[in-house]
């Protein structure tokens, strides 16, 4: 990836993120929940998750926030500032599924150098993982 | 639950409403680059002010950060939540919930929003208090209610680091096990419409659907029509009733078109209308068999009672060949 920090000058309304293919597996679920020290059942063992009425081990919100951070992050670049991210839940992530991300500027603000960020995860299964908005502080002035 | 019932539970878990899940307590690791390191993988987070030390150094950040999103798990209790998770004020008001049938449990909501980047070395200590718990509500889920939490983080100095608004759903499960069991092979299950709930008041309507006919109310003082199915008349208030089947035939009074969000169970675009039928009420159907494109308000439209999935019969409308 590019070190490069994206500038605030350098970001308009309706600016759009490359879209990120993310398969979801059952290494990607089960890590996520432990790197978050989420060892709820439901998210390591398959009968558990079937008792709660779902056939497989679903992504953890810890998990779907960290996507959903690492997407901007990676876009926006190592001086960036991530100050908060909104997110809502629609359908579990289950393994098997494949979950893209699609981004695109919505607004941004001039005072604070910040700007907020549209994110969309829809699996190809059952549609709308999440949505949600991250609001990143980028740099101004640095060289382009 | 009777309504008497429900007022004693509500009482019961409004009483929760206001409280501190506990003191503020301190996460059990400091802020470390080996659990950094672990999450910046799973995540695939290309930053190196996450994971290399000398690039980090060059950056406006001067060192290794904590990836923000990461910020909720510096207050995780880890592993004993697989077993046997400590009882705190939260889980106290969740056990109130499953032993009155709300035993599912769906986090649909965080915002959380970040106060400063976090470095090795910092000691996150969380507070969380139960803000607010919603009216019961009917979702796609099942009957139930909402729980936002809000957690404070604060640093080893006092100093907020970050907030947390949580919410949670708390509601009854549809049949959720036997449904789990069905699934013989390892994919995952089409999803199905949601069921209507059939009470008391409108059970009567959906049976006849089942059957392949839709019934219009009818008041029996005043012969009014109405739909959807409700106790009382609105023209006399007679609690009197029968009904009449309807023909199906139709104009389409209005509509609108949904792309977004797709809920599984639905083609789309899907086009939902409000038909004028030719008994006098109006009933609210998807209209079908056209592009929705070409669907325009006054249309005329004949129903026809389908099976649209494996459990659910409903009414749609079909365009009437020439009789625009």
């Amino acid at each position: 990836m590019s070190i490069d920090t994206r500038d605030f000058s350098n970001v308009a309304v309706g600016d759009t993120l490359p879209p990120r293919e993310v398969p979801i597996t059952s290494a990607l679920i089960v890590g996520g929940a432990l790197a978050s020290r989420d060892f709820t059942t439901v998210h390591h063992d398959k009968k558990a998750a079937q008792k709660g009425g779902l056939p497989d081990i679903f992504m953890n919100i810890l998990t779907s926030n960290g996507l959903m951070g690492s997407y901007v992050t990676n876009w926006a670049g190592p001086d960036s500032c991530t100050k908060k991210i909104d997110l809502k839940l629609g359908a579990p992530n289950l393994p098997g599924f494949i979950m893209t991300l699609t981004g695109e500027v919505k607004a941004i603000d001039e005072a604070s150098g910040t700007v907020d960020i549209e994110v969309l995860g829809e699996n190809n299964v059952w549609g709308m993982h999440m949505q949600g908005t991250v609001r990143v502080q980028l740099p101004k002035g640095a060289e382009a | 639950m009777n309504p008497e019932e429900t007022k004693e539970f509500e009482q019961k878990i409004h009483a929760f409403v206001g409280r501190e899940n506990g003191p503020p307590k301190k996460g059990k690791d400091a802020v470390n680059e080996p659990m950094i390191r672990q999450w910046a993988e799973v995540m695939g987070d290309e930053s190196p002010v996450y994971t290399d030390k000398e690039t980090a150094k060059n950056t406006t950040k001067g060192g290794i950060i904590a990836p923000p999103s990461m910020l909720q798990a510096w207050s995780m209790e880890g592993y004993p939540m697989a077993g046997s998770p400590a009882v705190d004020v939260q889980r106290s008001l969740h056990n109130v919930f499953d032993e009155n049938g709300f035993t599912g449990v769906l986090g649909t909501n965080t915002s959380t929003e970040f106060f400063r980047d976090l470095k090795p070395g910092d000691e996150v200590t969380y507070h969380t208090v139960i803000e607010s718990i919603s009216e019961q509500k009917s979702t796609a889920r099942g009957i139930g209610y909402f729980i936002e939490t809000v957690t404070q983080f604060t640093d080893q100095n006092g100093e907020r680091v970050g907030k947390q608004v949580f919410r949670v759903l708390k509601f009854i499960p549809a049949d959720a096990p036997a449904e789990a069991s069905s699934v013989a092979d390892d994919s995952p299950a089409v999803p199905t419409r949601i069921a209507a709930p059939r009470g008391h008041d409108n059970g009567w309507w959906w049976e006849a659907a089942d059957k392949g006919k839709v019934l219009i109310q009818r008041c029996k003082s005043c012969q009014t029509l109405r739909h959807p199915p409700r106790p009382m008349c609105g023209e006399c208030q007679s609690v009197e009733w029968d009904s009449i089947e309807s023909t199906l035939d139709g104009e389409i009074f209005s509509f609108t078109v949904l792309h977004y969000p797709k809920v599984p169970g639905y083609d789309y675009p899907l086009c939902c209308a409000v038909i004028s039928l030719a008994e006098g009420t109006r009933i609210v159907a998807n209209v079908v068999g056209i592009d929705t494109e070409e669907v325009k308000i006054g249309m005329k439209v004949k129903g026809k009672v389908e099976q649209v999935d494996e459990k659910t019969m409903l009414p749609q409308f079909y365009p009437v060949a020439g009789g625009q």
